[in-house]
């Protein structure tokens, strides 16, 4: 173990740099956030995951953020256990009939100002399970949205590139 | 021979397996010599009018799908003799409002009650206005309590509920309640074009991507009888050992982060990341979604890639061995895992529990080498086999897993045929039905399809922890409730895999 741990002091770090800004992720989310963001959480969020009916692909690179390579809480980011310590609901999935009341028990537990993220594809409209009997279709049909993150998984960098936006602006 | 014992008419045009349409008594006989563990149920599944259900006789190595045809709406319980059958037929009963008669326990188990229609794959109607709150099974005794968890978990993990029956702080009862992320893809697929049907099956539990896609595309290609290219056969078991790989590394480092080990979390999780990159740069995508496609393979392995994935071998085969060390080396953590939540093997073969929690209980079943896919039969691997059934033993066993793994991609590069990745699929109009099966990184993926034309008129995709989830609940019994987050990750079963 201690050699593990001396060449983990040795190395150069794995932490690769900041993305650089989304310009299209920065007109959605608008002026609204800027200077709220800033001022009242002093550029740090806590973050609570709610997998709303995902395919466990999104949490899979959402995961991935606290690895050594993006380390999610050099930028003031960190997940939560409790919606009650959080400021931002990153919500994944197409919204399932079955989650639904989980989804707005667990917005309505986060205090405000709060914002929530939409992750991947399904979560923008219910994707590729739109149109199912058990299918709510899209975050934003349940909750207020404030920024989607596309993609069928979004890339690690990208998640990266738009919890920063929040703080960014 | 398990086929010759089944009195039934034979379906043409099911592959590759034999399809028997049996009457009540060819059923209830099938259901005892799965009570009897002679045979082992692979899955059980409703159609219109009737049910199937997929057994496997071991022994001889033998696969047979039994169908029973329900008229009058309803057929003898295999779950009232065969627990493993129980919550299939809960699930069959709520899809398709067939009547299991003798069914032990006839709880709604997917239907939480928030649809607008009541049997969405059989004779659709609409849901009743309000339905009795579920009833947990009771815990009785002096100083009981219980512990309500989910379905919004505390970390990054699917939504499930969890009704644990304490007294102090060890645990009498867990009882599961699943079904929250049910996205109805059952239904979706009637109908669907096999292309669709292969991205949903994609995304039926996307830690295990690919060998949702494999075993979808493998039942596409019995149906149709078509064989694959050589190299695209090659390129499918290559996505298939990073994928174990990839998942093997977060399992066993999120394992040894729940008893406070961090070091471990992060070591593993500087492999997961270079395993998916690797992924990534071969094969343009991270998790390989849509990559493996009925036919063969939707993208080719650039000649220069070959080297990055054997990098990645040289560099995990240098680095994961201190990793193992560290872990058999570290007595607290060791006190954690050794002797916490033991499956008996007993259990295992009834349940017929697959992948690390079966081989960690003596049970050595692998769909790689049983019924056998290629190109497996061309490969020289191991299925390791440990007998503790504890947390340590499902940790050792994705370890020496991860040592076949890297010892199958070698082989797969060194042996890397060259040629076409792919043949077309020319379903013509006739009615024609296939099984596949494929071993995901957490056991044996089965879909069994029916395709009319270019369509699926029914597709059945039955995920490995449909008989896992259960044992868990066997398994944490007379544990204390700070072990359950080990125990659970150790079983790391699929939620979405499972709610379909």
């Amino acid at each position: 173990m201690r050699r593990i741990l001396f060449e983990g002091l040795m190395r150069r770090p794995l932490t690769e740099a900041a993305p650089v800004k989304d310009e299209e992720m920065l007109v959605e989310l608008g002026a609204s956030v800027e200077r709220a963001a800033r001022r009242r959480l002093g550029r740090s969020l806590s973050i609570r995951e709610v997998d709303a009916g995902s395919c466990n692909g999104c949490e899979l690179e959402i995961h991935a953020l606290n690895n050594a390579f993006y380390d999610l809480e050099r930028f003031g980011l960190h997940f939560v256990a409790s919606p009650r310590h959080a400021d931002v609901l990153l919500v994944t999935g197409p919204v399932t009939r079955n989650m639904r009341e989980a989804l707005e028990r667990t917005y309505n537990a986060t205090p405000d100002p709060k914002w929530v993220v939409a992750v991947g594809d399904c979560a923008v409209d219910g994707g590729i399970f739109s149109g199912s009997y058990a299918v709510v279709g899209g975050v934003s049909g349940v909750v207020p949205v404030d920024l989607h993150i596309r993609g069928c998984p979004p890339h690690p960098s990208q998640l990266l590139k738009g919890l920063l936006t929040l703080l960014e602006i | 021979m398990l086929i010759d014992t089944i009195e039934g008419k034979k379906i043409a045009g099911h592959r590759p397996h034999p399809r028997l349409v049996v009457n009540e008594d060819g059923w209830r006989f099938i259901t005892s010599q799965l009570s009897a563990g002679y045979w082992t149920l692979l899955s059980l599944w409703g159609d219109t009018g009737a049910v199937h259900m997929a057994v496997l006789d071991a022994s001889a190595g033998e696969i047979a799908v039994v169908t029973m045809p329900c008229p009058g709406g309803h057929f003898p319980s295999v779950g009232a003799l065969h627990p493993p059958a129980i919550r299939l037929e809960r699930a069959l009963r709520d899809l398709y409002g067939l009547e299991p008669v003798g069914l032990p326990d006839p709880r709604p188990w997917l239907d939480l009650g928030f649809w607008d229609v009541q049997h969405p794959l059989g004779e659709r109607r609409d849901a009743p206005p309000r339905r009795p709150p579920y009833a947990f099974l009771p815990a009785m005794g002096e100083g009981l309590h219980q512990i309500p968890v989910g379905p919004v978990h505390a970390g990054i993990i699917e939504p499930g509920h969890f009704r644990f029956t304490a007294n102090g702080e060890t645990v009498v009862r867990l009882e599961q309640r699943l079904g929250y992320v049910h996205k109805g893809i059952e239904a979706l697929m009637a109908g669907a074009t096999i292309d669709a049907g292969a991205r949903l099956a994609g995304r039926t539990s996307g830690d295990s991507t690919v060998a949702y896609a494999l075993a979808f595309a493998r039942a596409v290609e019995a149906a149709v009888d078509v064989e694959v290219p050589p190299r695209a056969i090659y390129l499918r078991a290559l996505m298939a050992e990073l994928e174990r790989l990839a998942n093997h590394f977060g399992d066993i480092g999120a394992i040894c982060n729940d008893a406070s080990f961090s070091l471990m979390h992060a070591q593993c999780g500087i492999l997961r990341e270079k395993t998916l990159r690797v992924a990534g740069s071969c094969f343009g995508h991270r998790l390989m979604m849509d990559v493996v496609v009925p036919g063969g393979v939707a993208r080719d392995l650039a000649s220069g890639r070959v080297t990055e994935a054997a990098s990645l071998l040289e560099e995990v085969g240098r680095r994961f061995p201190e990793l193992v060390e560290l872990y058999d080396n570290t007595a607290s953590l060791q006190d954690r895992t050794a002797t916490t939540g033991v499956l008996r093997g007993e259990l295992a073969r009834q349940f017929g529990a697959g992948g690390y929690i079966g081989r960690a209980s003596g049970r050595a079943f692998d769909a790689r080498k049983l019924p056998g896919y290629p190109p497996y039969d061309q490969l020289d691997f191991e299925v390791p086999v440990f007998e503790a059934g504890d947390v340590n033993a499902r940790v050792w066993v994705r370890i020496r897993e991860v040592e076949q793994s890297l010892a199958l991609i070698d082989q797969v590069l060194r042996q890397l045929p060259g040629g076409a990745i792919r043949t077309t699929i020319d379903p013509a109009g006739e009615v024609r039905e296939g099984l596949g099966m494929a071993e995901s990184f957490r056991g044996d993926v089965l879909v069994w399809m029916r395709l009319e034309g270019s369509r699926l008129a029914r597709c059945h995709l039955r995920d490995p922890s449909w008989f896992q989830w259960p044992l868990l609940e066997a398994v944490i019994e007379g544990n204390i409730v700070a072990d359950f987050p080990l125990c659970n990750k150790s079983f790391n079963c699929s939620y979405s895999g499972h709610d379909l």
